[in-house]
């Protein structure tokens, strides 16, 4: 036992092992466990957008890409939801600062600017359906509405989560240490909103 | 149950940080006030404790072991004679299709995954693992999928694509039965299972060892272990979106693998593969750590070349992510791409070779003791070398369009998953059961189990090898005496040989759940603390081990730690000369006597199970109606909230009944 390197880190108060304040890498284990899952979600990502690259061309007589986008539309959706980014590292801030207040006006701020997004997906979806481009139209309509659709999934939950958040934070429900779940929130968000640039660029700016 | 007061001499040390990190008033625990059972079934139902799901995975997976068994079995009786009629062809296409999808993902997955929860933990002197409400969800999502895949054969007929379930086949026009949708489903549904204890169980390795085990003294079976779980972490979302885009195809009629609207059907081979390659490491690699346990421990030698062993491990694990396509080489993919993947995947036995060298040079110049244990890791070095043989075979790729679809890869996987994963896992079954349960299995009956098993598995799986190279296609479902061949090489001979081999080997089997009833009939010996003479950080502790697995948290100063503590090196340079210093009984009795005395330990809950519940719900929703599925993520969205509200470890006051020991607490925290 002579070359023991470190003494025992937390001794006899080691009375938590799971919370965030003792950890081998010094990392809390949340923060962790939510980079991990995001780069398993990369993967997921990673599969759809090949599908629909493999399949963008493959629409027949059927409507193709170039016939239905709306790119000015699309663009400002994209827009609001970039400026979404920018609202959630304000509420994170606040919630550093331990502005109550502040964090739940920015994280409500975020939640609607999503939702302004996810009803611009809807509202995109309708129109492309009223033009005669169904789900099974084509493998291009199949693999467009699938990768979209599971961007739009991912911004629904966040949204959900982000208003579950908010009521919470206000009836001082939130277990653990409130920053940190703020901030866990937000690298999801900041996540889906990347995805989402990288969408727009592959799927609407790039020519088929 | 949560808090743990152990009766010490030494005075409670409080300190002010003592508290719980977030003073929550008393009326915000959750919904329900926590469950507090410690026997009963209720104390299963709702445990979080990592030791308590390690065994619940694997009986279950057990359980699953014997059902895949006797489908095997129907299988081989199917083929035993000329023209078979124990079978239907669409029975035959169903059981080998549930076999190898039971063994691959509700026998050996979970089985590894038993193990895993069960021992990284004590490996690495924590108390339990990172997330331990994440860890009982995936239990309970994993039993849950397997049994909602197994009810297909009830409702309608299982799936009868193949475990790969090739496209544009698994489309409805080619199985109209819901089995492939079962399929699709249950697999989606223990894929979350297998995410999440991937994500758990990578931070609990990282970040939560114990004092002074750096990553290179971390036991070399969590090290596989970890391996393991990024290449789950990265593999599953693969096969999610493969089944995402199955499911939409057969229940939304999306178009994905419809070729007469234009779909690729490499498209579902080049997912289910980039997933599937990685799968066949994540299968084998935890037996591989318990073999590289097992071997040092009855050879009384270190692992020879540990850093080697964790590095290998860690190429194989990038490797395997770059051959995917060996198993496509007869589907057209190009010469240029055929180069390429028939060299990565010679390359790749390269790491698989190097541990094989490892474990030799371990048992070298050792004092060999064969226990059962051993016998098995013995066994694994053998039966995987030549699974491995065949496997570089096939790596050629214009010898592997003669193999491919016949008994030879049949052959070649057998031969690496039974000979390497399965035996590996029994191999850790022997070596841990005194640990785990407190008694010894029983030598005796456990060399039966053991010869019959490799008896078993060679008449099994060898005769393959000359099916294969005769021709004898893969799920073929009856073969005729006109077209059998003569001699040496009549294909008759070989196959009835394999099926009298698989009721061999489902004895040898057998044996192994007598073996459990007779070692703990009443009047077996307990176990002593350190049977085996081990080496690492497990055994530091009583056998079963406490709820709170160590009484102090250890500190490492050396890999094998407890053979550090139980021996010194009186040898000068590099001549080793070690002298037992201590016993087990010592060493651990010093553990307990400065123990904490105060030991606050993440408290049960009921939400992982209702999450866990929501799942196959919303899956028979998709297969035949819709209010299932509204139904199904109302449960989920209630259950998240649930536990979104309740802290992991929750104050005293919120036990129902209020736990014991609650006015101390109280106090204590002031
Ligand atoms: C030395 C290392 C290995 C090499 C070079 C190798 C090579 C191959 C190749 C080229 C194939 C495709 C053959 C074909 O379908 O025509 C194959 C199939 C297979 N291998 Fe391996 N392999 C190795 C190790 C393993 C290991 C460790 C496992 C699992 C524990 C494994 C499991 C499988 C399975 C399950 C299949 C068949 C999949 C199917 O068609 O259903 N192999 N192997
Ligand atoms: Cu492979």
């Amino acid at each position: 036992m002579a070359d023991t390197a470190v003494a025992p880190a937390t001794g006899h108060d080691a009375h938590d092992d799971h919370g965030a304040h003792h950890s081998s890498t010094g990392l809390s284990n949340n923060k962790l466990a939510m980079w991990m899952f995001l780069g398993s979600e990369c993967l997921l990502f990673g599969g759809l957008i090949s599908t629909y690259m493999l399949y963008r061309g493959r629409h027949s007589e059927n409507l193709g890409p170039d016939q239905v986008w709306d790119i000015p539309f699309t663009s400002a959706s994209s827009f609001v939801l970039l400026m979404s980014s920018l609202t959630m590292v304000l509420a994170v801030s606040s919630a550093h600062r331990k502005d109550d207040r502040n964090t739940k006006v920015w994280l409500m701020v975020t939640a609607l600017l999503g939702a302004l997004f996810v009803a611009g997906q809807v509202y995109e979806f309708t129109t492309f359906y009223r033009e005669g481009l169904g789900f099974t139209t084509s493998l291009f309509s199949s693999s467009f509405y699938t990768l979209t659709g599971f961007h739009g999934v991912h911004v629904t939950v966040g949204i959900i989560m982000l208003t579950s958040l908010v009521g919470m934070i206000g009836k001082n429900r939130v277990p653990g240490d409130k920053a940190e779940t703020v901030e866990l929130f937000g690298l999801y968000w900041h996540f889906v909103d990347v995805v989402w640039i990288l969408i727009f660029t592959l799927v609407y700016l790039i020519p088929a | 149950m949560a808090i743990i007061e152990r009766p010490t001499d030494t005075p409670a040390v409080v300190s002010p940080d003592a508290a719980p990190a977030v003073a929550t008033p008393a009326t915000s625990y959750g919904v329900f006030r926590r469950p507090v059972e410690t026997t009963g079934w209720k104390s299963w139902l709702f445990t979080i404790d990592h030791k308590k799901l390690g065994i619940m995975y694997g009986v279950v997976a057990m359980a699953f072991f014997v059902i895949g068994g006797i489908e095997a079995l129907l299988i081989r009786l199917q083929l035993a004679g000329p023209d078979g009629t124990v079978l239907s062809a669409d029975a035959y296409n169903q059981m080998f299709t549930m076999h190898a999808t039971t063994m691959v993902f509700l026998f050996v997955m979970p089985m590894a995954a038993a193990f895993a929860n069960y021992m990284v933990p004590l490996q690495i002197g924590a108390r339990d693992v990172a997330f331990p409400r994440i860890n009982a969800f995936g239990f309970w999502t994993f039993l849950f999928g397997g049994l909602f895949l197994n009810t297909s054969w009830i409702l309608g007929g299982a799936a009868d694509g193949g475990w790969f379930m090739y496209a544009p086949n698994s489309s409805v026009a080619f199985s109209p039965t819901n089995g492939v949708d079962f399929w699709a489903l249950g697999l989606q549904i223990t894929g979350i299972a297998s995410l999440t204890g991937a994500i758990n169980l990578i931070v609990t390795v990282i970040n939560m060892r114990a004092p002074g085990m750096s990553l290179m003294k971390v036991p070399i079976f969590t090290w596989m272990i970890m391996v393991v779980q990024f290449l789950l972490l990265f593999a599953i979302p693969v096969i999610t979106v493969a089944l995402f885009l199955l499911m939409f195809q057969r229940s939304f009629d999306a178009t994905f693998f419809s070729v007469e609207a234009g779909a690729d059907p490499l498209l579902w081979q080049h997912l289910f593969w980039i997933f599937g390659h990685p799968e066949v490491y994540i299968i084998v690699l935890p037996a591989f750590g318990i073999v590289s346990e097992v071997l040092p421990v009855f050879s009384k030698k270190p692992l020879f070349g540990y850093p080697l062993v964790v590095f290998s491990g860690a190429a194989i694990g990038f490797v395997g992510w770059g051959v995917w396509a060996h198993h496509m080489f007869a589907s057209g993919l190009g010469p240029i791409s055929v180069a390429v993947f028939s060299v990565a995947t010679m390359a790749i036995a390269i790491p698989t070779g190097v541990k094989i060298i490892n474990w030799v040079m371990t048992m070298w110049g050792g004092k060999l003791k064969f226990t059962v244990p051993m016998l098995y890791a013995v066994g694994v070095i053998v039966q995987f070398t030549i699974g491995g043989l065949s496997g570089v075979t096939h790596s050629v790729a214009p010898s592997d369009t003669q193999q491919t679809d016949t008994y030879y890869i049949v052959a070649h996987f057998h031969y690496v998953i039974f000979g390497g994963a399965v035996l590996g896992l029994f191999s850790g079954l022997y070596y841990w059961w005194p640990k785990m349960f407190g008694k010894m299995l029983n030598e005796r009956m456990g060399r039966w189990n053991f010869w019959l098993t490799i008896i078993g598995m060679n008449l099994t799986f060898g005769p393959m090898h000359v099916l294969g190279l005769q021709g004898q296609p893969r799920r073929m479902y009856v073969w005729t005496e006109n077209r059998a061949g003569d001699g040496f090489f009549n294909i008759g001979f070989w196959n009835l040989i394999a099926s009298i081999g698989a009721f061999v080997l489902a004895l040898g089997v057998l044996l192994f759940f007598v073996n459990i009833y007779v070692s703990h009939r009443k009047g077996t010996q307990k176990a002593p603390l350190d049977p085996w003479d081990a080496r690492s950080l497990e055994w530091i502790t009583t056998s079963p081990p406490k709820e709170h697995n160590f009484d102090r948290t250890p500190t490492v100063g050396h890999l094998d730690e407890f053979f550090h503590r139980k021996y010194e090196d009186r040898g000068e340079g590099d001549h080793h000369d070690y002298h037992q210093v201590a016993t087990a009984e010592e060493i651990i009795a010093e553990e307990e006597a400065k123990g904490d005395s105060h030991i606050h330990l993440p408290s049960p809950s009921y939400w992982p199970i209702l999450l866990s519940l929501a799942l196959p719900i919303m899956a028979y929703g998709v297969i035949y109606n819709i209010w299932l599925i509204v139904g199904g993520a109302a449960l989920a969205l209630l259950s998240m909230y649930g536990w979104g509200m309740e802290p992991h470890t929750a104050p005293d006051d919120d036990y129902d009944p209020p736990a014991a020991g609650t006015e101390l607490e109280v106090a204590a925290h002031g």
